[in-house]
């Protein structure tokens, strides 16, 4: 992993060394934000525990990879393009657990290995096509960087972050402001009076669902804008989604916002000053405290 | 049947399987069997809890690991092996080299037991989802340590020899095995001694209806604690032998993904809700894998066993032991 500025393990703290530390760990932690925003809507609104989920951001990497090597279109704009794919993929699959599990009051076993099937067999097929070779894509904002005297924005980090905000407070809006968004928070409290509104709920969850999918694909072009993409990749971004989804408290949008920040700046001091490779190991920490102290999270309902 | 004689049936098979491999008289027949067998207590393991309590492990090849890591610290730590070869001789060293893999296997068994006791005290109190996640998050958390710890090797990996030769048996490697199918008869005698005492009745309503167990005063947080406990342990005595079997043991072979996927195919193929289940998923997908690593490629076959899974999962919810009874169901009703 390389994003941002690294130092070795072990330095002396510089105020340097500290602001840019923090300015990484918050340009990182709006990336996150993209990254968890999906399964803040899919199990923290839905209930449906969608391990899968990095899955799909891969995979949105790799679709952001083929069209930007060949056609040289930028990353972003090519997965805002694919967003509608990715929500039909999404209101499928939404369909299928339905019918299979949820229906049947079996979603917690069998729903679980469903997702966790699903996140094997895209991996394993990824690998199969691609190989484990890491991949990236080019774009102008890639390399450059704003300096403001000792603080230095590294574009690449600025631009992905700037994209996630815009994402996370369009959904929030969404959610909070149309007759959809405001269905599918009723779904989460009571779908009994969703129904004598005449409103199905099972439609409301699709729609759901192919949403909190929809969003993979540009967290995906995001993520292989920061750092190059295998397909193993992934499996890292699990501990992360869940540790945040539940730092922020489940099924608040800002509170997901907050928690990614607050990951990003703790791995971003993690990394500087004992190393990279510690930094997964923070997200496990910070969702372990939560679940013993404060399990509501620190926005949750 | 009581459980002592069929203890003792599951010995007679399992000399019958030990008896048969050395007729066959090659190696290799021992090393694609120690990886099934290995398999098979894996599949049990996490079918006491995934199957009894209805809470998904992710983090099998954490547990696995562990044991796995718990041989090779205590190996670094303190060489048995050279100082039984340097200070015993003729028949007690015989005898000491049969008892050391015993011990691995034990305090293999209690670390992962322990941190299973652990991550079941932090997340069972709430929705049964985060047990799950936080299993996930605990294998890639505890590949940073292992990857961080120099002293067992790090990413590097380390080297276990072990030794060419063991005194009444013959090659090492058939004492390998011989001990993993110790092993399984071991877990399988747990799981079936659970599935009818009244641990796994309180399993079962844990299963059904938490709530409803939590309300009749079935004392659900401990039994959960009983079950991750004891399926963690079973998990890290499989692994304990490990590094002796592959000889250089590196983070990314212990903590494969495919502990973690066959773990959880192989007891939602067989069938989740009786110890025949795991057995027989363990066995069908186990030989399958082996035959197709030789055969194609080691990421097809991984691929097979997703798809297998996914396709189970959806079309038989109760796997191949659900198949069946149905089938028999039916042949009953048509003959009434």
């Amino acid at each position: 992993m390389s994003y941002g500025k690294r130092a070795t393990g072990g330095n002396r703290v510089t105020f340097d060394l500290l602001i840019n530390a923090l300015i990484a760990g918050i340009l990182l932690g709006g990336f996150y934000a993209a990254v968890t925003i999906g399964v803040s809507i899919s199990f923290g609104i839905l209930d449906i525990v969608n391990i899968a989920h990095p899955a799909f951001i891969i995979l949105g990497s790799y679709i952001a990879y083929i069209v930007n090597a060949r056609l040289g279109i930028d990353p972003i704009v090519v997965s805002v393009v694919m967003m509608p794919v990715f929500y039909v993929l999404g209101a499928g699959i939404y369909q299928i657990y339905y019918e299979s599990f949820e229906r049947r009051g079996q979603e917690s076993l069998r729903g679980l290995s469903f997702f966790f099937g699903l996140l094997f067999v895209t991996e394993v097929m990824l690998i199969l096509v691609f190989g484990v070779d890491y991949r990236y894509v080019e774009a102008w904002y890639i390399g450059p960087s704003w300096r403001l005297g000792v603080m230095d924005f590294p574009l690449r980090m600025l631009v992905p972050c700037v994209a996630a905000l815009v994402l996370c407070g369009g959904l929030e809006l969404f959610l909070s402001y149309t007759f959809l968004g405001r269905a599918i928070a009723a779904v989460a409290q009571d779908q009994l009076a969703l129904r004598l509104m005449a409103v199905d709920p099972i439609r409301i969850k699709r729609i759901a669902f192919g949403i909190s999918i929809a969003t993979t694909s540009v967290a995906g072009a995001l993520l292989i804008i920061i750092q190059p993409v295998e397909p193993s990749v992934g499996r890292e971004y699990i501990g992360r989604v869940f540790a945040i989804c539940v730092l922020g408290g489940l099924g608040s949008l800002p509170g997901t916002v907050i928690g990614a920040m607050l990951l990003g700046i703790l791995e971003s001091f993690t990394s500087t000053f004992y190393g990279p490779s510690w930094a997964p190991a923070v997200a496990f920490g910070v969702l372990l405290l939560t679940l013993a102290f404060r399990p509501a999270g620190l926005l949750g309902r | 049947m009581q459980t002592r004689y069929f203890l003792l049936i599951l010995i007679a098979a399992a000399a019958v399987v030990f008896f048969a491999a050395r007729l066959v008289g090659n190696d290799y027949v021992f090393f694609a069997g120690y990886t099934v067998l290995q398999f098979v207590v894996l599949a049990t393991a996490w079918n006491i809890l995934g199957g009894y309590t209805g809470y998904v492990n992710f983090g099998s090849a954490a547990f696995f690991a562990l044991g796995a890591y718990s041989t090779v610290a205590l190996h670094k730590f303190i060489n048995m092996i050279n100082i039984i070869n340097s200070h015993f001789h003729g028949a007690i060293a015989d005898v000491l080299h049969l008892i050391y893999p015993l011990s691995l296997i034990v305090i293999g068994g209690a670390v992962s037991g322990i941190v299973g006791l652990g991550t079941g005290y932090l997340t069972l109190r709430l929705r049964g989802a985060f047990f799950a996640i936080a299993t996930l998050a605990l294998a890639v958390v505890l590949q940073t340590l292992i990857v961080n710890w120099d002293y067992v090797g790090g990413s590097r990996g380390a080297y276990i020899i072990r030794p060419a030769e063991i005194a009444p048996i013959g090659p090492y490697i058939q004492y390998l095995f011989l001990l993993m199918l110790g092993l399984v008869v071991i877990s399988l005698t747990i799981a079936r001694g659970i599935e009818r005492s009244q641990l796994g009745y309180g399993f079962a309503t844990i299963r059904d209806d938490e709530l409803a167990a939590e309300a009749s005063g079935v004392p659900t947080l401990k039994l959960k604690l009983v079950a991750t406990t004891i399926s963690g342990a079973l998990m890290g005595m499989a692994g304990a032998p490990f590094p002796y079997y592959i000889g250089y043991l590196q983070p990314s072979s212990a903590f494969g993904l495919e502990y973690a996927v066959n773990s959880i195919a192989m007891p939602m193929i067989g069938g989740t809700t009786s110890w025949v289940g795991p057995l027989i998923g363990a066995i069908l997908l186990g030989s399958l894998q082996q035959l197709a690593t030789v055969t194609i490629s080691s990421a097809v076959n991984l691929l097979i066993v997703g798809l297998l899974l996914v396709g189970f999962v959806i079309i038989a919810p109760n796997g191949i032991v659900g198949l069946v009874q149905s089938a028999l169901h039916k042949n009953k009703a048509g003959k009434k």
